[in-house]
């Protein structure tokens, strides 16, 4: 077995172990199991990628045959190649910090064993989405994550509303994975193989027809939105915030709501060629970056800011996505997993210091007795809104410039996305002054246990707030590579699989730094707005609330799509299997082919018991008279 | 009618004999006597075959027809000894349980 299998299967067994026996162990081993594995797979990865980073080339393992038929052979098969190692390097390492991180958190769980069971097994499907060589392998990871993700979500399960929550994720989801297995379905239908690679390949050189091409297209779509929390399929992701606050950092913000970005960029041999479906692609992540910013603006659960920010971020993926700079939306994932992260274990550092609540009316004055958490959230808060030099800038920055000058872009877009960020910034900062500013507003009683945070967890902290700082270097945008003679690995590295940014001609360039210059304006009038309604004139806050009027209704109610969800499909197939299927089919259907049937097996039976008398004389009346019509048969025909 | 028909033909009715006994008597020790009674005509008939063909195999099939016999009757005489035991009855009719 070579390195590239253990990648998976080291959480995989940190699964086993902590979850068969797991609750017999002493806290201490199964800490120590659910940090090592995920960290000894997080360092075998940094191995390979080292080679890869090297000039090797990507490393391919088939485990074992998974199906063999006629014409239809799929192996499980692993693929570690530029993209696949970006992404790997992500999950394994922000996975192995957040291990360690809820070593601390969930320190008086008295289901820890079971939680660290969940979390590796988590780690393990989605190491086996992101290294799946084929779209079955993939897609077998893909569904993974989403039981982990469901699991994880009602790890509280007594408490009936987490249960809800835990299982409208995992419905929600369905409906993606449907579109996946049906774009699936016509891959194997058309290109005859469903290699990643292979796909690219026959895409490339023979499309069946534009309309094939975007039907497939826009399948893939609906399972990537499903996954990755876009419009029309976002509705889990708010409500997602019900598990454990490293589920949510790790899960629902750093990687597996990321996996549709990835997705969209394994098959971008398939998307390229399917124009109007990435007119989609482009317009929808605007829609949801837009929406999601709206509704974030107006919420008061510090998670549910972070969980529409982090939908927010992603429809800025799926942007740059559908304007074909596939690299582009990867440089933001991998920057997004470390402030993202950052953030909501930051929050989670407040909740635990305020023993669970996650109310910013309720917060308040943080800063002074949590400096630490303060400063590592200002930290990821600053990449979050594209402040330079923070990690975030360079990365939003290159999707906005991509939205102005790129084929599929426009002005209006690059608008959108301009206004959006500006948006972010002030629901960021919003959150920083209720949660870290001003007069403190939790009860006395929790007042007096603010602490800072565990070392196991400030580590992660202080370690993600660094990355938030320092990871946009790695990939600056072609501006600054001009003006600084700066090279940009991460294009560079993922160039053999996404291919090289589009590259505007020298004098569009010259448009790209009063773009920038507006961008980070708009950064700095938002968090400006955020200080002014919330730190200096606090009461205009309410007085704005109150002049919205209905469009705050509207927008804090989700635009109501969880309502209009509830009253389309949620109450008729209620209706239809309750009130149709159950009372009036059901019935039918059981007393047709069950109760009738089964009267007259018992009608037979009593009949044929009478035989049995139990007079052995009388039985042996019956053999005489068998043997007697046997004979006279015999007499007659013989 | 040589001795052969007649020797078959008595084996016939011994036979039918013991079945008609196995089949109306009520007492247990007389059906498992009409039950020796039909296996000694079957022995009848066999001596019968072996003297007119003038072989030896029928004789030698009246040897194991009495062991086969013996065993038979010893295992039956406890399942007897048994069921007087549990019903106090020798009547077959006192022994009809076993039915549906």
């Amino acid at each position: 077995m070579t390195r590239l299998a253990l990648i998976p299967l080291l959480p995989l067994a940190g699964f086993l172990v902590n979850g068969l026996v797991g609750s017999r162990l002493p806290r201490w081993v199964v800490a120590l199991v659910a940090c090592g594995l995920p960290a000894a797979s997080f360092a075998l990865t940094a191995g390979l990628f080292r080679e890869l980073a090297a000039g090797g080339t990507p490393v391919t393992e088939t485990l074992f045959t998974w199906a063999a038929l006629a014409d239809f052979r799929v192996d499980a098969a692993l693929c570690f190649d530029q993209v696949a190692a970006v992404m790997c390097l992500v999950v394994t390492g922000v996975g192995s910090l957040i291990h360690l991180y809820s070593v601390g958190y969930m320190a008086h769980d008295k289901s820890f064993a079971r939680y660290f069971a969940y979390l590796t097994l988590f780690l393990f499907f989605m190491l086996l989405l992101v290294l799946g060589k084929n779209l079955l392998m993939t897609f077998a990871g893909w569904e993974g994550v989403g039981i982990a993700s469901y699991l994880l979500i009602g790890f509280w399960f007594e408490d009936g509303e987490k249960n809800a929550a835990a299982m409208k994720a995992f419905i929600v989801n369905r409906v993606g994975d449907t579109g996946f297995i049906l774009a699936a379905f016509l891959i194997w239908f058309f290109a005859g193989t469903l290699d990643f690679r292979g796909i690219n390949a026959f895409f490339a050189v023979a499309q069946p027809s534009a309309a094939v091409m975007n039907t497939i297209a826009l399948l893939l779509l609906l399972g990537a939105c499903g996954k990755s929390a876009q419009i029309p399929l976002h509705v889990w992701l708010p409500d997602a915030m019900a598990g454990p606050t490293p589920v949510s950092a790790l899960i629902h913000a750093a990687t597996m709501v990321t996996a549709g970005v990835y997705l969209l960029s394994r098959l971008n041999g398939v998307f390229l060629h399917a124009p109007a479906a990435m007119t989609v692609v482009v317009w929808g992540g605007a829609l949801t970056a837009f929406l999601g910013a709206t509704m974030g603006l107006v919420q008061f659960n510090l998670k549910k800011v972070l969980a529409y920010s982090t939908m927010s971020q992603i429809g800025f993926m799926f942007m740059a996505c559908g304007l074909g700079a596939f690299q582009v939306a990867f440089f933001h994932l991998f920057t997004h997993a470390f402030f993202k992260a950052c953030l909501f274990l930051g929050a989670g550092a407040v909740i635990h210091a305020l023993h669970g609540e996650e109310d910013m009316r309720r917060m308040g004055g943080l800063a002074k007795g949590m400096p630490f958490t303060f400063l590592t959230f200002l930290f990821a808060s600053l990449a979050l809104c594209g402040v330079p030099p923070f990690a975030g800038f360079f990365s939003k920055d290159e999707i906005l410039w991509s939205a102005w000058s790129a084929a599929g872009g426009s002005p209006a877009l690059w608008l959108v996305g301009s206004v959006t960020s500006g948006m972010t910034a002030f629901y960021m900062f919003r959150a920083i002054f209720l949660t870290f500013f001003g007069p403190c507003n939790a009860p006395e009683k929790a007042r007096e246990g603010i602490h800072e945070p565990p070392p196991s967890m400030a580590v992660v902290l202080g370690i993600l707030a660094f990355c938030s700082l320092a990871a946009g270097f790695i990939g600056l945008p072609g501006f600054w590579r001009k003006a600084l003679g700066f090279p940009a690995p991460f294009y560079d590295f993922l160039a053999p699989v996404l291919g090289h940014p589009p590259e505007a001609g020298g004098a569009v360039h010259q448009a790209e730094l009063p773009l920038m210059a507006i961008a980070v304006l708009a950064a700095a009038l938002g968090i400006f707005l955020a200080w002014f309604c919330y730190s200096r004139r606090p009461h205009w806050a309410g007085k704005l609330r109150e002049r919205a009027g209905v469009a705050h209704g509207v927008v804090s109610r989700g635009y109501f799509f969880d309502a209009v969800y509830r009253r389309v499909v949620v109450r008729p197939a209620d209706w239809l299997s309750e009130a149709v299927l159950a009372r009036r089919v059901e019935t039918a259907l059981d007393a047709g082919t069950l109760a009738k049937p089964v009267d007259g097996v018992n009608a037979a039976a009593r009949l044929f018991s009478r035989l049995q008398t139990g007079s052995v004389q009388g039985y042996l009346f019956y053999v005489l008279l068998g043997l007697a019509l046997i004979l006279c048969w015999g007499v007659t025909h013989v | 009618m040589d001795r052969y028909q007649f020797l078959v033909a008595l084996a016939g009715l011994i036979f039918a004999m013991g079945l008609l006994g196995v089949a109306i008597r009520r007492n247990l020790l007389v059906v498992m006597m009409c039950l020796e009674i039909m296996l000694n005509a079957v022995v009848l008939s066999f001596v019968t075959f072996a003297v007119r063909s003038q072989t030896l195999s029928g004789v030698a099939m009246t040897f194991f027809i009495y062991v086969a016999a013996s065993c038979e009757i010893a295992l039956a005489m406890a399942i007897v000894a048994l069921l007087v035991k549990r019903n106090g009855s020798l009547d077959l009719s006192a022994h009809q349980d076993l039915k549906g």
